[in-house]
């Protein structure tokens, strides 16, 4: 075991070094089909959010408990619902967006809406209503008094997003079951990392896998130093 | 310090930004889009990726191959979301065929699966025929002497298995219920190998797999059981047929069928990996049956293979009997 895991990391070094074109198209694709559900998935993942966490309504518990019940939602089983709907006789099949990136993309950014909308109510909800108050009090309006809050939450927030990234590009069953992990077209670093497995090259699986950490670390330690600027 | 924001700022927006341009520029535009899917252990050797490789080079025409178990490959195709399928279950693909999903059947290749056991091969196998095997592994079984591992996740393999046992005598439905002997493995063939290298079990394995994990070193299992009638494996290719999925790109899935049963493509299949493995992955199959050069191989490969004494009925040509000429 030790022996593959150091050919992997050796192979992976190597790999970035000479410019693998397979896993740099993978790297790329990772980034850009992730990023690109994290973006979208925050248009409405942080309205929700606010809502949530600053308002107080009927039903607002049981919308909260969804929500974070939904975090444990199984990528493949999800995956597999939003096959049936993009496929040619699904009830979205006349979009046309199966196994192209877009249709990982949408199915990613569901994904990961629960994880957003958790973290980010949570975050707004730690503020409190203080701020909100004192924000009106102060002659703001409703909006204005909501960014207020959000400004004081934007760690919580920025955490929310950092978390849900990691999730869209460390997930598998989505960009299977949508993408069909086509090479050149939608194959990701997940899904690379399981056909290298089930090819038997474990020694290469390995070095994907420590590519994709390597970006989720880089990521996340860009993203500590943004925040130890700030405050 | 607000330099070092800015920076920050900069550099993760400038990865995504690449990332975006990249893939924008190498996008498949303009070029026709064809969807094969096909059964994991024919993709897993890498076969495929040289023929797309060299059927790219001369049209235009992408191919787009989705890797996936037979049930899921026919499945994908009724739905509308395959234009063309390569499997290796007969039985399934006659089915596709009179459902009326499926025109212009051809069969490309074939090879062989093999039974592989321990070195020490304690139920004495070796060189048995299969349905003699089968039965010593049982009796074997029985007595707590060896272990079967089952894939259990009906794929073309598995579903080679139950047949195998169905004509043995026996029957797989009954045989997992038998505990400790045999075990459901529900996964994949090489993480099955591997299962069974562990456990000094006996399996049934595609070649390609099997060569694979074997001369990497990872497994120490030995073929026991080899070429042979019952362990015959067809390969063959089918498009969706337009007339019921009317979405299907048929027009480039025949130009697919024809590279796929072309001189050049059938050489391609034999040489494919022979060197590194000192024996064949594949052996090409149009030739064979349109001389019968090989008789044996050929007759074992209408009976296992051939629908009414052919390949593909009259009714499903669909208008290309240049296919069958």
């Amino acid at each position: 075991m030790v022996s593959e895991i150091f050919e992997g990391l050796r192979r992976a070094i190597e790999m970035i070094i000479s410019g693998n074109p397979a896993v740099i198209d993978a790297t790329l694709r990772s980034l850009y089909v992730s990023g690109t559900a994290t973006l979208l998935a925050l248009v409405w993942s942080l309205p929700i959010g606010i809502i949530i966490g600053s308002k107080n309504f009927r039903g607002k518990r049981l919308l909260k408990g969804t929500f974070n019940a939904l975090l444990g939602i199984p990528t493949v089983g999800l995956g597999l619902i939003l096959y049936l709907m993009f496929s040619k006789s699904g009830p979205l099949g006349m979009f046309h967006m199966l196994y192209k990136p877009t249709a990982i993309i949408i199915g990613q950014a569901i994904l990961i809406t629960p994880i957003m909308v958790s973290f980010s109510a949570n975050a707004i909800e730690a503020v409190g209503t203080e701020v909100k108050d004192l924000a009106k009090t102060l002659g703001a309006s409703e909006a204005e008094a909501s960014m207020a809050v959000l400004r004081e939450a934007l760690p919580g927030v920025t955490l929310a997003v950092i978390a849900s990234f990691n999730r869209a590009i460390a997930e598998l069953g989505i960009a299977l079951m949508l993408g069909g992990n086509i090479a050149g077209l939608t194959r990701v670093l997940t899904t690379s990392i399981a056909l290298e497995t089930t090819r038997g090259n474990f020694e290469l699986g390995i070095a994907l896998t420590i590519i994709l950490l390597l970006i989720v670390f880089s990521l996340n330690f860009a993203v500590n130093m943004l925040k130890r600027e700030q405050t | 310090m607000k330099k070092l924001k800015l920076i920050g700022i900069m550099v993760i927006s400038l990865i995504f930004i690449s990332a975006t341009l990249y893939l924008f520029v190498f996008s498949l535009q303009g070029r026709k889009r064809l969807i094969v899917s096909t059964t994991t252990s024919l993709y897993d050797t890498g076969l495929l990726d040289l023929i797309e490789e060299e059927f790219e080079d001369k049209y235009a025409i992408d191919i787009s191959f989705i890797s996936v178990g037979t049930g899921q490959a026919i499945e994908y195709a009724k739905r509308g979301d395959a234009d063309l399928i390569l499997v290796h279950a007969p039985s399934a693909e006659y089915e596709f065929l009179t459902e009326g999903y499926g025109v212009c059947r051809k069969i490309i290749a074939y090879n062989f699966f093999v039974i592989v056991g321990p070195a020490s091969d304690p139920a004495q196998i070796k060189d048995k025929n299969v349905t003699c095997a089968l039965q010593r592994i049982v009796e074997c079984g029985h007595s707590g002497k060896v272990v079967w591992v089952s894939r259990g996740d009906n794929s073309g393999t598995h579903l080679k298995e139950k047949a195998l046992w169905m004509s043995a005598g026996l029957n797989w439905t009954q045989l997992k219920d038998e505990g400790s002997w045999f075990i459901e493995s529900g996964t994949g063939m090489g993480k099955t190998l591997l299962i069974a290298n562990e456990k000094e079990a006996y399996t049934l394995s595609d070649i390609g797999t099997y060569l694979k994990y074997y001369s990497e070193g990872r497994i120490s299992l030995q073929i026991l059981v080899g070429q042979s009638k019952g362990l015959l494996n067809v390969y063959s290719v089918m498009a969706v047929n337009p007339k019921k999925v009317p979405t299907v790109n048929f027009k480039d899935a025949i130009t697919f069928i024809k590279f796929l049963i072309s001189e050049e493509c059938q050489t391609l299949i034999e040489n494919f990996k022979k060197d590194e493995y000192g024996q064949n992955l594949f052996y090409p199959a149009v030739n064979l049956l349109k001389n019968d050069s090989d008789s044996v191989i050929a007759d074992w490969i209408k009976e296992y293979a051939f629908f009414n004494g052919t390949e593909c009925p009259q009714e499903y040509w669909d208008g290309h009997p240049e296919l069958y000429s």
